[in-house]
């Protein structure tokens, strides 16, 4: 993938060092032109390091709002009778509420009475049009006599029009804790009055499918990757190599159709599942991904083994399978582990594909024939249909930043690996 | 001289895409909104520059004043409503056409009728297997749209009355990917727009009385107002730039513009 850009800075190089030794004759004009290189090298390094760190910055503080915002709608309040007992609820308690799980007070720390919901369509139904009034002056009287009369009620209003005199007892706001965001077990973003940002299974599921996808694809990658770099002839390999790298280029959406249409039916068959799309489907979508990056990056290391070493090696007495095992894969692991982290770095953050095959349900994968929803999946269906700025814009990017603490912490790791003097 | 050309032509493109309308939003209404801007650009009657992203965005240019009409498959949300106020700006609000849903199962499902409370039971996870409205002895299997599409949220409002989705509710990025699970999956159940509907998949009668009657969607009975589950599709612009948009908006209003609503596949006003 780098080659071209390795190949001209290489030729780059080169002249620099021609120019150094024809500078005989003149020697200023030879040093002017060296600095100058050097300090566009310097600059181009350190404007990309920038730009990096800034999106990552940018990323971080837009997340980060999420712990200060509340999950209540902006602009909206929640409020129960004065003579109600409970003093707040948590996210979890009004969605139960509202959907009709727990209806009564005693199960959240109130005295032993249904409760009685009430959203804005009541109110309308409730009062008539004229007790209202047109352009509604009546209805903070209305909502404040609403709440007096119904001891068991809890609303939820927008604030415009909650008046000054307003009779009931406002829930105070609770804003999203990071325990909440983390630990929790539900995503609901756009849930009404409060919206659920629990991330666990999403963070779960890309790693599902991401861990799946590496499991496949690595045996295959590898297998094929030393075939072609030291059993197959040269014929086999200047069409193989070509016909794989063509695989890197097909659109990751083609991927997810072919692996909506043929794969998911295939694993519903195979295991008798009433659903087809699962992580496993996800997985081998991804695999099928990773493939030509990991096969050509591995490759190409393996290649560089230098003759002299693997002919020792087999003049030693070695057969040509120990040659591989013990000088030709030891020689190439950095590059062989570069190719590994290119592939789950694709499998992790790709998108498209994954959301047409694994089913997108938010829940906790107990198998690989489970369901999953992964975090950029979530990130590229949710983006572009919600409010700017809202509690659900704040948490996506938070799950952007989780994503890139996800692929460092795996390159850190595989940098400790490559390090590792016992894997050189 | 060639240079020229390409930098004066350069020039007109941009300088008219400045001066045309940009609407931008949701991608419900864009096939719709495009054919519309078509004809009318056709007629020479002004340059529109039409553009999807979901109707967040569209709201969301519409308080930048980065574009001038939003489309947009569910109502202003009150948010957006005050963001739109805080810059001292009203928006107004235009329906366009309507669009119905229907509720597809596989086509080997012998159920045919359900109730808006038993697919409220499905959806919120209450009612897990076919056998419990009718059917044979299989398990559930509900799609819905993503969480942000306005589909999903008329759905939640309008059949599930406000409760929430079951949380393994099997969520899919677009109305074909629907059609195409709900086709190759026995027990499945999910709900598309009516236009989209294909011979894969088998449309469920649906009753609004708790059963006395149920109705088929089709266009006539939805025009008729017998089938329940129909919603608005909207475009909102600034009350300030009503003279500049009003053209194309009484263009889309006129029965012209409404016939093309109905070519397109959504439900006409009239």
């Amino acid at each position: 993938m780098c080659h071209p850009f390795i190949k001209s800075s290489f030729s780059v190089f080169i002249s620099i060092i021609y120019l150094k030794k024809t500078a005989v004759f003149n020697k200023k004009k030879n040093r002017f032109l060296e600095t100058l290189i050097e300090w566009i090298f310097r600059f181009s390094g350190s404007i990309t390091t920038l730009v990096i760190l800034l999106i990552s910055i940018f990323l971080f503080t837009e997340g980060w709002g999420l712990f200060h915002s509340s999950t209540i709608e902006k602009g909206y309040v929640l409020c129960v009778n004065q003579e109600n007992k409970v003093a707040n609820l948590s996210p979890k308690q009004v969605k139960e509420i509202y959907d009709g799980n727990i209806t009564n007070w005693k199960e959240v720390g109130g005295s032993d009475a249904p409760i009685e919901i009430l959203r804005m369509d009541d109110i309308a139904s409730l009062y008539t049009e004229e007790e209202i009034g047109s352009n509604f002056e009546n209805l903070p009287a209305k909502l404040s006599e609403a709440m007096v009369q119904r001891k068991n009620a809890i609303g939820f209003f927008p604030q415009q029009f909650i008046g000054k005199d307003f009779k009931g007892r406002i829930l105070p706001p609770e804003t999203i804790s990071p325990s909440e965001y983390f630990g929790g077990k539900e995503w609901f973003p756009t849930a009404t009055p409060a919206a659920q940002f629990g991330v666990l299974p999403l963070i779960l599921g890309t790693l599902w499918v991401s861990i799946g996808a590496i499991l496949l694809a690595l045996p295959f990658g590898m297998a094929v990757s030393i075939y072609l770099a030291e059993i197959a002839g040269n014929r086999v390999r200047k069409i193989l190599k070509p016909l794989i790298e063509l695989l890197a280029g097909i659109p990751s959406v083609v991927y997810g159709f072919f692996g909506l249409v043929v794969i998911v039916p295939f694993i519903r068959n195979l295991f008798n599942l009433p659903v087809g799309e699962t992580a496993l489907a996800g997985s081998i979508v991804l695999a099928i991904m990773a493939l030509p990056t990991i096969i050509t990056v591995a490759e190409d290391a393996m290649r560089t083994t230098p003759v002299a070493m693997k002919e020792s090696s087999l003049a030693l007495g070695a057969t040509h399978w120990q040659t591989i095992y013990r000088v030709v894969i030891p020689y190439a692991s950095s590059g062989i582990m570069a190719a590994i982290v290119l592939g789950i770095g694709r499998a992790v953050g790709e998108t498209m594909a994954v959301l047409m095959v694994t089913g997108n349900a938010a829940v906790i994968p107990h198998s690989f024939t489970d369901p999953v929803r992964t975090i950029p999946a979530t990130i590229a269906a949710e983006l572009g249909e919600t409010a700017i700025g809202s509690a659900q814009y704040q948490a996506l990017f938070m799950l952007g930043a989780i994503l890139f603490l996800l692929t460092l912490v795996l390159s850190i790791w595989a940098e400790i690996i490559r390090k590792d003097p016992k894997v050189q | 001289m060639k240079r020229i050309v390409l930098f004066m032509s350069l020039m007109v493109v941009a300088f008219g895409s400045a001066m045309a309308q940009k609407v931008k939003g949701s991608d419900t209404c864009l096939p719709l909104v495009q054919k519309e801007a078509e004809v009318y650009m056709k007629e020479g009657k002004g340059k529109l520059t039409v553009t999807g992203g979901g109707s967040g965005i569209g709201f969301a240019a519409l308080i930048e004043g980065s574009t001038d009409i939003a489309m947009a498959s569910r109502a202003i949300k009150f948010d957006e409503k005050m963001k739109m106020q805080n810059g001292g700006r009203t928006a107004k609000q235009v329906v366009i056409a309507r669009d119905a849903l229907s509720i597809v199962v596989n086509p080997s499902n012998k159920v045919t009728n359900l109730t808006r409370e038993q697919l409220e039971g499905i959806f919120t996870g209450k009612i897990t297997n076919w056998k419990q409205v009718g059917g044979a002895d299989l398990a559930i299997v509900a799609y819905s749209r993503e969480t942000t599409s306005g589909t999903y949220e008329f759905f939640k409002e309008h059949v599930m009355k406000n409760k929430n989705y079951k949380s393994g509710i099997l969520s899919m990025p677009a109305t074909g990917a629907i059609i195409q699970s709900v086709s190759q999956t026995k027990g499945a159940i999910g709900y598309v727009g009516m236009a989209y509907v294909t011979k894969d998949v088998k449309e469920i009668h649906v009753s609004y009385d708790a059963g006395k009657t149920y109705v088929e969607p089709t266009v006539a009975n939805a025009k008729a107002g017998k089938y329940p589950i129909v919603r608005p599709l909207y475009l909102y612009y600034e009350v300030k730039s009503e003279k500049k948009v009003k053209p194309f908006i009484d263009f889309v209003l006129s029965a012209q513009g409404q016939k093309i609503v109905d070519q397109v596949g959504y439900l006409a006003l009239k």
